[in-house]
């Protein structure tokens, strides 16, 4: 039985544990806002860029002069995972959630006799595949210093990757985030950078408008300029959407962490308050039986 | 007063302008070109350049654009650049930061090719950095 003293300096600490968390998810808050804002910000933009380089694909299809970048290299011998995590923990099942999905996927290519690359961005990624598949990271990308990721961090990343596929490195490119859906839910997602895959173009109008649209420079030298593009935009919207939905993984994992510490508080106060009656009782006790006894 | 048309500058980090202008001139890699309501469908990649809105108040605005494209179709005008800033937003150190940038991308060239691209970018950037310098 812990005594008297011990049960308040226990409740101590978890008021302030709960101070902590309470900070943490106001923190949490404030940022996501700005993280969402951000995403938001970028979206027209990329899905312009899906929609143009949609229609150029159709003209492309079946082509045997279409870029590789989109085409693939031929074979899918060697596959690049590039894990795109948090560089800070206390977020639920944010970064695990990723390196899981990261994880099975690169479980089932080795199983498969393929050759798996992995590049980390953000530390915790790292954490995470270190211990299975340590030897098959290639490289890690700290943003730590990165306040707010701009287009500039992504393009960097970007460039990196076409260089290695220009170089030959890797014939199959996937991009593991977090798609921010709310609050409550981010799911983690899986998307093949390289060959770009594209959804069908929406609507009919972009397709009619397709046979009389002019091009200058032609289709394949847009394309060329394009599809390398493509791959930093996609790049920096995975890093918003990763970043907004870390401070809501954040934001919920430190609501329940504050809901919790209040319960336990409400426990051990009231285990306190028992004791200390109990403690009152037995003085009593001591006291009347001993008066009695004279 | 010429008609109006929906324009949109958008860059990666957020959407610039959207609104209904009367002309906007494209500096295209392949010359600049000027777009009124009703253009045909039309599309081009952009150098680094300075690209000019005229408004509704017909008064001309002008932007510096770095990379990207522009995309004419029959709802108006969309240009998605890279980099897209109010000239008068730019700063002289940025410009001349982005020039060092392209000499180095060209003195890093491994093929003719890419040496031949950063070449192009690098004098590009120059000619901006010059006009803007005359203004």
């Amino acid at each position: 039985m812990p005594s008297l003293k011990d049960l308040r300096n226990r409740i101590a600490s978890v008021k302030a544990t709960q101070k902590i968390t309470k900070a943490m998810q106001m923190v949490a808050a404030a940022k996501l806002r700005r993280a969402q804002e951000a995403a938001e910000a970028a979206r027209p933009y990329a899905e312009r860029m899906g929609a143009v380089l949609a229609n150029l694909a159709v003209a492309f299809e079946g082509r045997d002069d279409a870029p590789k970048l989109m085409s693939g290299t031929g074979n899918d011998q060697v596959h690049l995972l590039v894990v795109a995590t948090a560089e800070r923990g206390l977020c639920g099942g944010f970064n695990s959630n990723i390196a899981k999905l990261a994880r099975v996927k690169a479980r089932s290519l080795i199983a498969d006799g393929k050759t798996v690359k992995i590049i980390c961005v953000g530390k915790k990624g790292f954490d995470a595949l270190k211990r299975e598949l340590g030897q098959h990271v290639i490289k890690t990308i700290d943003l730590r210093s990165v306040k707010n990721v701009g287009f500039s961090d992504a393009d960097e990343i970007g460039r990196e990757l076409l260089s290695m596929f220009d170089n030959g490195e890797f014939d199959v490119c996937t991009l593991f985030y977090s798609t921010f859906k709310s609050v409550m839910t981010q799911d983690p997602t899986a998307q093949q950078l390289i060959p770009a895959s594209f959804e069908a173009s929406e609507g009919d109008d972009s397709n009619g408008a397709h046979s009389v649209y002019e091009y200058e420079p032609d289709e394949t030298e847009i394309l060329a300029d394009l599809l390398p593009r493509n791959i930093s935009v996609q790049v920096f919207r995975a890093l918003l959407e990763n970043a907004a939905s870390e401070q809501g993984a954040r934001m919920s994992a430190m609501d329940s962490a504050t809901r919790n510490a209040g319960e336990m508080i409400d426990k051990l106060t009231i285990n306190y308050n028992r004791q200390r009656q109990a403690q009152i009782t037995t003085e009593l006790i001591e006291i009347i039986s001993g008066a009695e006894a004279l | 007063m010429a008609e109006l048309f929906q324009f949109e500058l958008v860059s990666p980090e957020r959407q610039l302008l959207s609104e209904q202008v009367a002309e906007v001139v494209v500096p295209s890699t392949e010359g600049e070109f000027g777009v009124l309501k009703d253009h045909s469908p039309f599309m081009a990649t952009i150098k680094p350049g300075i690209l000019k809105v005229l408004n509704e108040g017909g008064r001309w605005d002008e932007y510096f654009v770095r990379g990207g494209f522009a995309d004419v179709a029959s709802g108006g005008l969309t240009v998605l650049a890279e980099q897209a800033v109010l000239v008068k937003d730019i700063s002289s150190e940025e410009l001349d930061q982005q020039i060092k940038d392209a000499e180095e991308d060209v003195s890093d060239a491994k093929d003719d090719e890419t040496k031949q691209r950063a070449e192009m970018t690098l004098s590009q950037l120059r000619d901006v950095a010059e006009a803007l310098k005359a203004a």
